[in-house]
C-alpha cells in the first residue's frame, strides 16, 4: 500500500497540488469522522492522486478524451451547506413523478427532506454512505473501495480521497423490490462562495443472494452552470441476484461528468443496465463488469445524444474470468453539432472462461458536418470454446430506408426524423420500466419531432 | 540439420543452409558501419546522407511497446548488418556469373532463375541475404519501359526517381524499425511502371535469409505512373536456426492517377520450433499512397511463418475515388505471435476501403488484428467495410481484435464486424462422417475460412498458400 | 451386417436409449419410426459416432467389427453413411472439392487408386443429374445458402457418390415437398442392392410410400416397443403413436 509520505507529495504536479490544501482542510473536519480504515483509505488514495495526477491522452484508455478542462479548473469542494432548493424544484428534476422510494442528493450530499423511504423498506439498508461511515463501519468496510481500485486512475483516486457521502443500498438475501428505487443527484454551483463546485458522490449497491432490485439513477442540474461531478459507484451482485439498473445523465450543458461504475457479479447473477447520456460538456463513463463466477450474465445498453460542443466518452470493459458467462452490449449514439462521441468496449475472455457468449455492437449516426465519432471495439480472447462477436458502424441514415419513406409521401426532414427516432428507440425499448421508457420516448420525439417543424439546420437534402 | 528437422516434425521444408563464401562485415551498428554499407554498395552521397539522418533519428527512438507480443530484448549491437555472397559482391552482369550454389538454392525453393526453367509470366528479383542476386526477364520488361531491378541498381542508375520518391510514403523517422531500415537497408526491389503501361508479367521478389545472425533489411519501392497496372508478389524463407533473427523491411507504394498496384505476400520465414525456439522477428512497415484520383492499392498477405510478425500494410487514400484493400490470413501455431492489420486513411472524396482479416491461432499461438480506419473531415462519401474473423484451435491459443475507427465526416459509412470462435464440432463431425480424417478436416475447414483472402492471390500463390496453411497447422490437432 | 445389442446411450447424463436390440442383414431396408423425442435420431448419430453421446452399455457389431471403438471417419471408410437431419454449412469449401476429398480418403483406405479430377467430375455430374441438382451446385460451398430441400438432395448426392454399405437416413424426409421427396426416394432405391443395407429414421410414413421397407420398428422412450413389416407403418399412420404406447403398455 502507498502511504502518504512527504516524498510522494513532493512529486505532486501543479494541477494536483491545488488539491493539497483542500485535502488538508478536509482531513481536519470531515476526515475525523469514521474509523481508522477509512481515514487510511482516503490518505492512500490522495497520495496516489498526487503521484499519478489526472490521466493524459498518452494513455491508451484516454487517447480520445482530454480532461485538460477539468485539470485546469480551480474547483471548490461541495459543502453540505445546501443552496436554497424547493421541493417543487426537486420534483421537477426527477425523471419520474411516481411516488417511488428515493434518495436525493445535492452536490453529492444526502438530503433527507427531499428523500422518501417507505416503512416497507425498513428491513433493507437504504441510506447515505455518510451515515454508514459512522454507524455501519464494519459492513461498509467489507465492500467499499474493494471493487473500484483507487489506483485505477486519477479520478477514482480523487473520489476515494474525499469519500464522504453517496447512496448506500443493501438488499439482503431473498428480497424482491417490486418498485424501483430512485437515486437523484442534483448539482448546482449556485450560492457557493468561490465558483465552481466539485461533487464526488460515492455509491455502494449490494444486492444479496437471490434478491431482485431496480434502481434508477439520475444526474440533473438546476441551472446551466459549470460544475464537475466525479462519481464512483460499486455494485455487487451476490449469487442469483438480479439488478435492473438505469442511469440517466442530464447534467447541465456546461458540466463535467466523470463516472466509474464497477459491477462484480457472482454465480448466475444478472445485471441489466441502460445508460443514457444527454447532458454535460465533457463526459466520461467507465463501466466495468466482472462476471466473477460461472453463469453470470450482463446486458449493457447505452444511448448518447450529443450536440453543440459536447464530448461524450463511454468505455466498457467486460471481464469473463469464469466459464459460461454471457454478455451483450448495445451502445448507440446520434451526434449533432460539433460534438464528439467516443466508444471503447473491451471483451476480455480469460483462459478458463470456456463457453463464453459475448456480443457487442456500437452504432453511431452522424447528423452534422463537424461531428466526430471514434470507436474502438476490442476482443481479447484466451479461451477457445467461445462465441464472441463485435460490430461497430459509423454512418448516415440508410438511404434505402429514406427512399422507402419518401416513396410513401413522407418529406425528407420528416423521414430523417422518423429514422433517427427509430435508431435511438432500439435502445430505449430495452428499458423495462414503462414510465421511464415513456419519458425517454417523449424526449426522443421532442428532439426529432421539433426539427421537422423547425429549422432543420443540419438537414440539407443529401 | 536432421536434428532440427526431427524437432519440428519436418514441417518447415525451406530450413536448409546454402554453403557459400560470404562477404560479411563485423557485428554491431555505428556510423562507420553505415558508411561501410554505403561504400560497399557504391552509393552516391545523397544516399549516405539519408542513411545517416535516419541513423541519428533512430538513436533517439525507442522500440514500440504497444503491440501485443512478447520477446526478450533485441541487442542491436549483437547483429550483423551486411552479408553478401562473395561471388556477387560486384553485382553479376548476368546469370552465368551467379554462384551455382545460389542458383540451386532458388531451384530448391521452387524459384528457378535460369532461362530454360523460369516460371512463365513471372519476373523474379531474387534477394539472398543482403543483396539482389538476379533479376529475370529484364529485357522483356525493358521493351515496355518497366524498370524492375534491385534497389542498389536503381540508386546507381535512376537516382532521380529514388530522390523523388524514397521516404515519401514511409519517412525515415516513421517508426523505430523503419528508421533502422532506412539507416542500414542493404537491398530490395525497385519497380517503375511508366504511364499507361500494363505490366506484362507478374513481378516478384523472393527473399532468402541464409547467413546466421544477420539481420535482413530490405527496401522496396514501387511507382505506378498514371494509368498503369502492376501485380507484385513477394515470398520469403529462411534456414532453421536456434537464434532469433531480425527482418525489418520497408515497402513503399506510390499509385498515380488511374493506376493500380496489387501487392501479394506469402510470408513463410522460419517460425521457430514447436517449443518457440528460434525463428524470424518480422517487423515490417508497408504503406501505399493512392496519390492520383481513381488509383487503387490492394494488399494481400498470407502470414504463416516468423516467430513474431508485426506489420500493418496500409493505404493513404489521398486522391478522389481511390480504393484501398487489405486481405489477410495470419496463422500462428506453437508459440508464434502475430500483431498485424492495416490502416486505411481516407482523405480524398468517395474513397472506398475494404478490410478482410482471417486470424487462426493454434497451440500457444497468439494472434492480434489491429487496424485503423480514419475518415478525415474532407473525405466526403468515404466507405469502409471491415470484417475480422478469428478461429481458435486449442485452449492455449488466443485471438484479439483491436480496431480503431475515427470518423470526422458525416457522409462516411464505416462498418466493422468481427467474430471469434473455434472450429465447429458439427463441421468436423460432418467431414469425418464422410471419411475425412480429423487433421484433413481441420485443414479443409481452415482453408474454407480463408477462401475470401486466397481468391485475391494470383493462381500459383493461392495453391501454395493453401498447402502452406495445411503444413503450418500440422500438430495442432489431437 | 449390423447387430445392436442392449444399447444404452446418454447425453449429458440423460439416458436417451434404454436398451436397443436390432439386427440388420445385407440387402434389408429397416425403418425406425417413433414420436418426437423417442431417441430415433440419437440412434442414427450414435451409429455414425457423434462425439456428444456416451454409450453406457451394450455393443454394436458391424461386419464383425466392434463399431463403437472406431473413429467416425473410420466408420465412414468402412461404409457407414449418415444422411444428416440438419446438414452443416462449410463456408469456403466447394461441394465438389469436399466430396472428392472424402471419396479419395475412402478409396485410399480400401487400397484403391485416387480418382483424378476429370473422372471424379464425370461421376459427380452423372449423380447430380439423378438427384436433379444443377451442376452449379458443384462449385458452391458445402450446403451454404442451400434451401432445406437442396441440403437433403445434397446428402443423397453424397451417398450416391460414396456408395456406402450401410446408409442411415436421419429424417431425410422432413421438410421436403413431394417432388423433392420423390427424388430422394429414387436416389435411395437406386442404392438398394443385395449387399447393402439401409436404415431409415422417420417420423412419418409418407417416405415409406416410395421406399418399401422390409421391417418397421417403433421406438418409444428409448426402446423398440413394436416390430413388424410395412403394414405396421400404415397402422401407425392411421392410429397414431398413442396407439403403440397403449398396446405396448397392455
Amino acid at each position: 500500500m502507498v502511504t502518504m509520505n512527504p516524498e510522494i507529495l513532493d512529486k505532486k504536479t501543479k494541477e494536483t497540488g491545488k488539491y493539497v490544501p483542500l485535502f488538508e482542510a478536509f482531513e481536519k473536519t470531515e476526515g475525523k469522522r469514521g474509523a481508522a480504515w477509512i481515514r487510511k483509505l482516503r490518505q492512500n488514495a490522495f497520495a496516489h492522486f498526487c503521484h499519478s495526477g489526472f490521466p493524459t491522452q498518452r494513455e491508451e484508455d484516454w487517447r480520445y478524451t482530454s480532461v485538460g478542462p477539468i485539470e485546469r479548473t480551480p474547483f471548490h469542494l461541495a459543502s453540505e451547506t445546501l443552496p436554497h432548493i424547493t421541493v417543487q424544484a426537486v420534483e421537477r428534476l426527477r425523471p419520474c413523478t411516481l411516488n417511488w422510494n428515493r434518495l436525493v442528493f445535492v452536490n453529492g450530499f444526502f438530503c433527507r427532506e427531499f428523500s422518501h423511504v417507505s416503512d416497507a423498506f425498513e428491513d433493507l439498508n437504504i441510506g447515505s454512505v455518510r451515515e454508514a461511515i459512522v454507524s455501519k463501519s464494519n459492513q461498509l468496510a467489507s465492500y467499499l473501495a474493494q471493487y473500484v481500485r483507487y489506483d485505477q486512475n486519477g479520478f477514482t483516486a480523487l473520489n476515494t480521497a474525499f469519500i464522504q457521502d453517496g447512496a448506500f443500498v443493501y438488499v439482503p438475501e431473498g428480497k424482491v423490490l417490486e418498485r424501483p428505487l430512485e437515486l437523484v443527484f442534483i448539482s448546482t454551483s449556485r450560492e457557493t462562495v468561490s465558483g465552481t463546485v466539485l461533487a464526488q458522490p460515492r455509491n455502494l449497491i449490494v444486492v444479496g443472494p437471490s434478491s431482485r432490485a431496480t434502481i434508477v439513477e439520475s444526474y440533473v442540474s438546476i441551472d446551466q452552470e459549470t460544475y464537475c461531478n466525479n462519481v464512483v459507484t460499486e455494485i455487487i451482485l451476490e449469487e442469483s441476484a438480479s439488478l435492473e439498473y438505469l442511469r440517466l445523465q442530464k447534467e447541465s450543458g456546461r458540466a463535467y461528468h466523470v463516472s466509474t461504475t464497477k459491477v462484480n457479479q457472482a454465480k448466475d447473477s444478472v445485471f441489466s443496465s441502460t445508460c443514457v447520456d444527454l447532458g454535460g460538456i465533457l463526459v466520461r463513463n467507465d463501466l466495468h463488469v466482472d462476471l466473477q463466477e460461472e453463469g453470470a450474465k450482463c446486458f449493457l445498453n447505452g444511448l448518447y445524444l450529443t450536440s453543440n460542443e459536447q464530448h461524450v466518452d463511454n468505455h466498457t470493459l467486460i471481464n469473463h474470468p469464469r466459464p459460461k458467462g454471457t454478455s451483450q452490449q448495445l451502445y448507440k449514439g446520434i451526434l449533432d453539432g460539433r460534438s464528439t462521441a467516443v466508444f471503447s468496449g473491451k471483451i476480455f475472455v480469460h483462459q478458463d472462461a470456456q463457453k463464453t457468449d459475448a456480443h457487442q455492437t456500437n452504432k453511431n449516426l452522424l447528423l452534422s458536418e463537424e461531428a466526430t465519432a471514434d470507436t474502438k471495439p476490442q476482443l481479447e480472447i484466451y479461451a477457445d470454446d467461445v462465441k464472441c462477436t463485435h460490430g461497430a458502424a459509423v454512418g448516415q441514415l440508410d438511404k434505402d430506408s429514406l427512399f422507402y419513406l419518401k416513396s410513401r409521401g413522407i418529406g425528407e426532414n420528416e423521414a430523417r426524423n422518423i429514422l433517427s427516432y427509430a435508431f435511438a428507440n432500439e435502445v430505449a425499448q430495452r428499458i423495462k420500466i414503462p414510465s421511464i421508457r415513456a419519458q425517454l420516448n417523449d424526449l426522443l420525439t421532442e428532439r426529432y419531432g421539433h426539427r421537422s417543424a423547425g429549422e432543420g439546420v443540419h438537414h440539407g437534402s443529401a | 540439420m536432421n536434428e532440427a528437422k526431427a524437432l519440428i516434425g519436418g514441417e518447415y521444408k525451406y530450413g536448409f543452409v546454402t554453403d557459400v563464401d560470404s562477404d560479411t562485415i563485423p557485428r554491431g551498428l555505428n556510423e562507420d558501419v553505415i558508411r561501410l554499407i554505403s561504400k560497399k554498395k557504391k552509393e552516391p552521397k545523397f544516399m549516405l546522407d539519408w542513411r545517416l539522418k535516419a541513423y541519428h533519428r533512430w538513436l533517439k527512438m525507442s522500440e514500440p511497446e504497444w503491440q501485443n507480443v512478447v520477446h526478450p530484448p533485441i541487442d542491436y549491437q549483437d547483429m550483423i548488418y551486411y552479408s553478401a555472397p562473395k561471388s556477387i559482391t560486384d553485382a553479376p552482369k548476368n546469370l552465368d556469373e551467379v554462384d551455382q550454389e545460389i542458383l540451386k538454392t532458388y531451384e530448391k525453393l521452387g524459384i528457378p532463375l535460369v532461362e530454360q526453367k523460369r516460371l512463365a509470366g513471372v519476373a523474379v528479383d531474387a534477394i539472398f541475404d543482403s543483396v539482389s542476386v538476379a533479376t529475370t526477364f529484364k529485357d522483356t520488361l525493358k521493351k515496355v519501359g518497366v524498370i524492375f531491378c534491385s534497389f542498389s541498381e536503381a540508386v546507381r542508375n535512376h537516382p532521380d526517381l529514388i530522390i523523388k520518391y524514397l521516404g515519401t510514403v514511409v519517412p525515415y523517422g516513421d517508426n523505430f524499425f523503419a528508421a533502422l531500415n532506412s539507416a542500414v537497408f542493404s537491398d530490395g526491389s525497385f519497380c517503375y511502371i511508366p504511364r499507361g503501361v500494363r505490366c506484362p508479367l507478374e513481378l516478384s521478389t523472393y527473399f532468402r535469409i541464409n547467413s546466421a545472425e544477420t539481420g535482413q533489411f530490405e527496401r522496396t519501392l514501387i511507382i505506378a505512373e498514371e494509368g498503369s497496372y502492376v501485380s507484385y508478389l513477394e515470398g520469403c524463407t529462411a534456414p532453421i536456426r536456434d537464434k532469433n533473427q531480425l527482418h525489418a523491411a520497408v515497402v513503399e507504394l506510390i499509385a498515380m492517377k488511374d493506376s493500380e498496384i496489387k501487392y501479394s505476400t506469402v510470408q513463410n520465414w522460419y517460425a521457430g520450433d514447436s517449443h518457440g525456439k528460434g525463428g524470424i522477428y518480422n517487423f515490417v512497415t508497408k504503406r501505399g499512397k493512392c496519390i492520383g484520383d481513381r488509383s487503387k492499392i490492394s494488399w494481400t498477405q498470407v502470414e504463416t511463418g516468423s516467430a513474431i510478425t508485426w506489420k500493418y500494410p496500409s493505404v493513404i487514400l489521398q486522391g478522389d475515388d481511390t480504393i484501398g484493400e487489405f486481405y489477410s490470413v495470419a496463422l500462428t501455431n506453437h508459440y508464434q505471435q502475430a500483431d498485424t492489420g492495416t490502416k486505411m486513411i481516407h482523405m480524398g472524396k468517395n474513397a472506398r476501403s475494404t478490410i478482410i482479416s482471417k486470424g487462426i491461432s493454434a497451440g500457444h499461438g497468439r494472434n492480434t488484428y489491429r487496424g485503423l480506419v480514419k475518415v478525415q473531415p474532407n473525405a466526403q462519401g468515404a466507405k469502409n467495410y471491415t470484417q475480422c474473423d478469428s478461429l481458435l484451435i486449442g485452449d492455449r491459443s488466443s485471438a484479439n481484435t483491436f480496431p480503431y475507427i475515427e470518423v470526422k465526416n458525416k457522409t462516411a459509412s464505416v462498418e466493422h464486424e468481427a467474430s471469434t470462435s473455434k472450429i465447429s464440432e458439427d463441421q468436423l463431425f460432418y467431414c469425418q462422417q464422410r471419411g475425412i480424417s480429423e487433421e484433413n478436416a481441420v485443414s479443409m475447414i481452415v482453408n474454407g475460412f480463408c477462401k475470401e483472402v486466397f481468391k485475391n492471390l494470383p493462381m500459383e500463390f493461392a495453391v501454395e498458400a493453401a498447402k502452406l496453411l495445411g503444413v503450418s497447422l500440422e500438430g495442432s490437432v489431437g | 451386417m449390423l447387430e445392436i445389442r442392449h444399447l444404452h446411450v446418454s447425453i449429458e447424463g440423460n439416458e436417451i436409449l434404454k436398451g436397443i436390440d436390432l439386427t440388420v442383414r445385407k440387402g434389408e431396408v429397416h425403418a425406425i419410426m417413433g414420436p418426437n423425442g423417442s431417441g430415433k435420431s440419437t440412434l442414427a448419430r450414435v451409429l455414425a459416432g457423434h462425439p456428444s453421446y456416451q454409450v453406457t452399455q451394450g455393443e454394436v457389431r458391424y461386419q464383425d467389427k466392434d463399431l463403437l471403438t472406431l473413429a467416425p471417419e473410420v466408420r465412414a471408410r468402412e461404409g457407414v453413411f449418415q444422411a444428416f437431419q440438419y446438414p452443416v454449412e462449410i463456408p469456403g469449401v466447394s461441394n465438389a472439392y469436399f466430396l472428392k476429398a472424402a471419396l479419395n480418403e475412402q478409396r485410399a483406405f480400401r487400397g484403391q487408386e485416387e480418382l483424378d479430377a476429370v473422372d471424379f467430375l464425370e461421376t459427380l455430374k452423372q449423380k447430380m443429374k439423378l438427384v436433379e441438382m444443377d451442376s452449379s451446385f458443384a462449385n458452391r460451398p458445402v450446403n451454404e445458402g442451400f434451401s432445406g430441400g437442396e441440403k437433403k438432395r445434397n446428402e443423397i448426392l453424397q451417398m450416391l457418390v460414396l456408395e456406402p454399405k450401410l446408409a442411415i437416413l436421419d429424417e431425410t424426409d422432413s421438410g421436403l415437398d413431394i417432388d423433392a421427396l420423390k427424388v430422394v426416394a429414387s436416389g435411395v432405391n437406386r442404392l438398394r442392392s443385395p449387399d447393402r443395407a439401409i436404415l431409415i429414421v422417420t417420423h412419418y410414413q409418407r417416405l415409406l410410400n416410395y421406399i418399401t421397407p422390409d421391417f418397421v420398428h417403433v421406438l418409444v422412450d428409448g426402446r423398440i416397443v413394436l416390430s413388424g413389416d410395412k403394414q405396421l407403418a400404415f397402422q401407425l399412420e392411421e392410429k397414431g403413436y398413442e396407439w403403440v404406447r397403449e398396446s405396448a403398455a397392455s
